[in-house]
């Protein structure tokens, strides 16, 4: 029975594609087959950080008007072969995505993948709103800052009043991923703890991504960071954010680099 | 000062006021949903307008209605300017 996930955040900039991208391609390599699907319209920028940029021909919106089929629109990514990325149109108008387009290419997808991860825009208009519909599960993505918080927690919201799930009187499955956190600041208190945004948006942690130079020099070079360095930290952090999606009980950590006396300080047990 | 305060002063950690704004914050938009917070604020405004107009001529722009939300109590301030002429008349 294929997963329909969807990334979200209400704020911009938080890490949504990359992390689309990286989990999309840590639940590939474990040889289930992934489609991760671009839903910014207009803004279209998974293509990029996959390295598909090249070769996209067709996208979602010619897939819901019926002027490509599916399979003509998904690009199969050359690293890995059970990953493909649906692209967003770069050039139409994002009113172009009509709810019942959506359902159908939604549908077709539900029936040749394992996994369909929805790469929401940032905000909480229609195309926000278009993204999360569907989803049997979401991923929350976080900053451990202020604005960032208080747009999950609307987004939170929205999962729990605007999706096909919360008309039907079922719950979307939720689950943060705190991103860019740096344990030594929160360790001084300089920033929100992992404990502070667990206890102020009440939801399941999925994984604590660190702030690393991977990330960009990944996105540099147009890979995911789970396949351009896959032993880097957020790597590390978000193959075990894909396992714990795959329904494994993992304890979180915050990956630390040595083990040491920082790596006693830092480790976490919830 | 900046020196000596940084060794010397016991400042809040700002981690934990961000925590505290969260909170506070998220507890009323949670509760209010979409436009309830502003609804409230013009609809106190009306009615108290309607009450002091009954009695005397005050202007609408003289009347200033806040909320200040803290943890534990929200303050309601309302701050009406009475015209100086009334001020004297008053208990005739």
């Amino acid at each position: 029975m294929a997963k329909v996930l969807v990334v979200t955040s209400g704020k911009g900039g938080v890490g949504k594609t990359t992390s689309t991208a990286a989990l999309g391609a840590a639940l590939a390599q474990s040889g289930q087959n992934v489609v991760v699907v671009d839903f910014d319209v207009g803004l279209r920028n998974l293509d990029l950080v996959m390295g598909a940029e090249r070769r996209v021909v067709f996208d979602l919106i010619n897939v819901v008007q019926g002027d490509a089929r599916l399979s003509q629109a998904l690009i199969r990514d050359k690293r890995c072969e059970t990953l493909s990325i649906l692209p967003a149109s770069q050039t139409r108008d994002k009113d172009a995505l009509t709810s019942e387009g959506v359902a159908r290419v939604m549908d077709e997808l539900r029936e040749k993948f394992d996994w369909v991860i929805c790469d929401s825009p940032a905000g909480i208009e229609r195309g926000a709103q278009l993204a999360m519909y569907h989803a049997d599960m979401a991923v929350i993505v976080t900053n451990p800052e202020v604005s960032s918080v208080r747009d999950s927690d609307r987004i939170i919201g929205l999962l729990d009043s605007k999706t096909q799930k919360a008309e039907r009187g079922e719950k979307v499955d939720k689950h943060l991923l705190l991103t860019r956190y740096d344990p030594a600041r929160a360790a001084r208190k300089e920033m929100l703890s992992v404990e502070d945004v667990l206890e102020i948006l009440s939801i399941p942690l999925l994984g604590i991504v660190p702030e690393s130079e991977d990330v960009l020099k990944s996105s540099n070079v147009g890979a995911p960071v789970t396949l351009a360095a896959p032993t880097s930290l957020p790597a590390r952090a978000y193959f075990e954010a894909a396992r714990r999606l795959s329904g494994e009980k993992l304890e979180v950590s915050v990956p630390v680099e040595k083990r040491g006396f920082f790596d006693w300080l830092f480790k976490r047990d919830a | 000062m900046s020196f000596l305060s940084n060794i010397f002063a016991r400042r809040q950690q700002s981690s934990s006021v961000a925590k505290d704004r969260l909170q506070i914050l998220l507890a009323h938009e949670r509760g209010a949903g979409e436009a309830g917070e502003s609804d409230l604020i013009r609809q106190l405004h009306k009615e108290i307008m309607e009450v002091i107009a009954r009695h005397v001529a005050v202007d609408q722009d003289k009347v200033q209605i806040k909320v200040d939300r803290g943890s534990g109590c929200s303050m309601l301030e309302i701050d009406v300017e009475v015209p100086q002429e009334l001020s004297g008349k008053r208990g005739s």
